[in-house]
């Protein structure tokens, strides 16, 4: 430390160290920016190219060799089944793990390896979940390249992310909650039904919608898995083949003519239209949550 | 059309429930009025009552002619399902021999014949297959349109360029009197059959390329680089080339003759385009080629193929008659085996391949 001397002018060391901290405020208003105007650019463009052909006929038209009587109904379809599928396995199983690892399970090394193991499937590529699917669904389990084969395997892709935003919900809830159940003589099953979950479950929709919205912009997954880029017919049933949103757009921005690359960005907007909502679900029912708090 | 477009958004968004109300009802008529429109034309239309599913995968190249074929056998089939995936070629036969019987396709498209390592898992796995010659198309080299020094190259020059040891990252390395620009390339990804017919056709043995290339599955990402660099060079498909012939310039190709010749659809039909022009196949799995409705597909494809090569939203190049009649001959005869596997290296004459016993 250098001491300065008492009679020394304070001020321009003053004005510097202001001007240090406009700037700082500055760089940050910067980068916060930047990433709303990647965003804003991105939309403008999909928009811009896409529009166009954006009409109920393209919602309700198969693809087709012909751009302007393409549609997305398969992929569509497609996406909307996968999803449902995902959300059948993957919330139960989802849930019950957190539950089970945060208010069950004694905190062992067991218990703390498959923490580990749950934080670390999180970060794994998705191409490798694709991988895994198709060894367990398609080939040991038999269930074909078919849609139930891509909703289980964006099931597994999920379900690490779900069961972690659950956990921390779960986290969230003040253990007095639980100390004072216990002292009415509650059981660690009434606790968690009637005091612990319904506090904790906006966390935990939050947590599953956002896992969900990720699900549906996968493609990779679900091209190992065997999604299939043309296909005209909507799925019929667990067994049927099936394509997807993010696929379809795959597809058509690889084509030559630009005008299915165009399709390509009305297909985005369509995902986006999609994506929007659920991710729009999550922000209000995290705000509901906070204005319902009463601790 | 833009007001539409926005308001699908809007009804997307569920924002505002009763227009989304009033939509799924307008969805839901619509869908019953096209579902008695395709029982009413299938009891009209179809001769032979077929219905079932073909699964087609492979070549991303061989793609639009076997969508186009898809689409126009379903509109006079309506009970037949088509699919049709694009792995690339390896990926395509891959699904083909697969060693469960159930997950194998049906058709496999392919931008090259099949290989001996696929033929071996074909007789591992007992899978039997027709061999069927479908278009021509022809592989590009492309640079940037501002460059005006290269106008052809030989494939001796293509083979010191894209060789695994060269070293050559400058146009003045390529030939003498080339200006000092640097070279950038781009090509496709290792798992397209477009990179494996190159690398066979250029440096002579398959899959053998320099790595420092700038790869990508998505042909158009290839078209986007090459338009957007001054010293660029860079290959792909034919069909790509003429969807961007105003930001790309495609350059001549000396097989040695010393007479360099431009890709085109007359070059390459007549096989003068050498030795980037490549014959594009069907493969159909025996078995399923017993099932009514793979039958009349292929059927339906090999009685007026030219018809859909040459369809204007497919733009391929179609093979002579003869070559058509020797496949048509094939499917008669239920002839299964590799024709192209036979046939001796560097032989491109297509009917003189087929028509071997």
């Amino acid at each position: 430390m250098t001491s300065r001397p008492a009679d020394m002018d304070y001020a321009p060391l003053l004005v510097w160290r202001r001007t240090k901290s406009a700037m700082f405020l500055v760089i940050c208003a910067v980068m916060g920016c930047l990433g709303l105007v990647a965003l804003a650019a991105l939309i403008a463009t999909i928009i811009r190219d896409g529009a166009s052909h954006l009409s109920l006929d393209f919602l309700t038209n198969f693809p087709s060799m012909f751009p302007e009587a393409s549609g997305v109904k398969s992929a569509l379809h497609g996406s909307i089944w996968l999803v449902v599928i995902t959300i059948v396995f993957s919330v139960p199983i989802g849930i019950g793990a957190a539950v089970y690892l945060e208010e069950f399970a004694p905190d062992n090394r067991l218990t703390r390896l498959i923490h580990l193991n749950i934080s670390n499937l999180a970060g794994v590529p998705s191409i490798v979940f694709g991988l895994l699917g198709l060894t367990i669904f398609v080939r040991w389990s038999r269930f074909d390249r078919s849609i139930f084969s891509g909703g289980l395997t964006l099931c597994l892709l999920v379900l690490p992310v779900i069961i972690i935003a659950s956990q921390e919900a779960l986290l969230a809830v003040p253990k007095s909650f639980r100390l004072a159940a216990y002292a009415l003589g509650a059981t660690r099953w009434q606790t968690v039904r009637y005091h612990v979950l319904p506090v904790a479950l906006p966390g935990m929709m939050t947590g599953i919608i956002l896992a969900l919205s990720r699900a549906i912009g996968e493609a990779a997954p679900l091209i190992i898995v065997g999604a299939i880029a043309y296909i005209t017919f909507v799925p019929d049933g667990l067994k049927s083949q099936f394509t997807a949103l993010p696929i379809q757009i795959y597809f058509w921005s690889n084509q030559p003519d630009p005008e299915f690359q165009n399709l390509a960005a009305s297909a985005s907007i369509v995902l986006l239209g999609v994506l929007i909502p659920l991710n729009a679900i999550a922000v209000l029912i995290r705000g509901l949550r906070q204005r319902k708090r009463a601790w | 059309m833009k007001n539409c477009g926005s308001e699908t958004v809007e009804a997307n968004l569920g924002r505002s429930r009763s227009l989304f109300g009033i939509r799924e009802i307008v969805f839901e008529t619509r869908c019953s009025a096209i579902v008695s429109t395709l029982f009413f034309c299938s009891g009209l239309a179809s001769a032979a009552d077929v219905a079932g599913t073909v699964k087609i995968d492979g070549s991303s190249t061989v793609a639009p002619i076997s969508m186009a074929a898809a689409e126009l056998f379903q509109a006079k089939n309506k009970a037949v399902k088509v699919t049709v995936g694009i792995s690339g070629t390896g990926g395509g036969f891959k699904k083909f021999l697969d060693a469960q019987a159930e997950l194998r396709t049906d058709i496999s498209d392919a931008s090259r014949p099949i290989e001996a390592t696929e033929l071996k898992k074909a007789e591992e796995h007992g899978v039997k297959f027709m061999e069927l010659p479908l278009a021509w198309d022809g592989i590009c080299v492309v640079v940037h349109p501002s460059n005006s020094f290269c106008n052809h190259l030989t494939v001796e020059e293509l083979k010191r360029i894209w060789s695994p040891d060269s070293k050559i990252n400058n146009w003045k390395d390529i030939r003498g009197g080339f200006p000092d620009l640097p070279l950038k390339l781009y090509g496709p990804g290792t798992d397209s059959g477009t990179f494996d017919y190159f690398t066979q056709a250029i440096v002579g043995k398959e899959k053998s390329s320099r790595a420092d290339y700038t790869p990508s599955e998505n042909d158009n990402v290839l078209v986007q680089g090459v338009a957007g660099d001054r010293g660029s060079l860079g290959y792909f498909g034919y069909a790509y080339y003429e969807a961007n012939k105003s930001k790309l310039k495609a350059i001549a190709i000396d097989s040695g003759d010393g007479k360099p010749v431009t890709p085109s659809v007359a070059s390459i039909r007549d096989g003068s385009y050498k030795p980037l022009s490549r014959p594009l196949f069907l493969y159909v799995n025996a078995a399923s080629w017993k099932r009514p409705e793979v039958k009349a597909f292929v059927e339906f494809v090999f009685a007026d193929p030219k018809s859909i090569v040459e369809h204007k939203r497919v733009n391929y190049v179609s093979l002579p008659d003869a070559v058509y009649d020797l496949a048509r001959q094939r499917l008669k005869e239920e002839k299964t085996g590799s024709a192209m596997a036979k046939a001796p290296a560097g032989l491109r004459d297509l009917a003189a391949i087929f028509s071997a016993p």
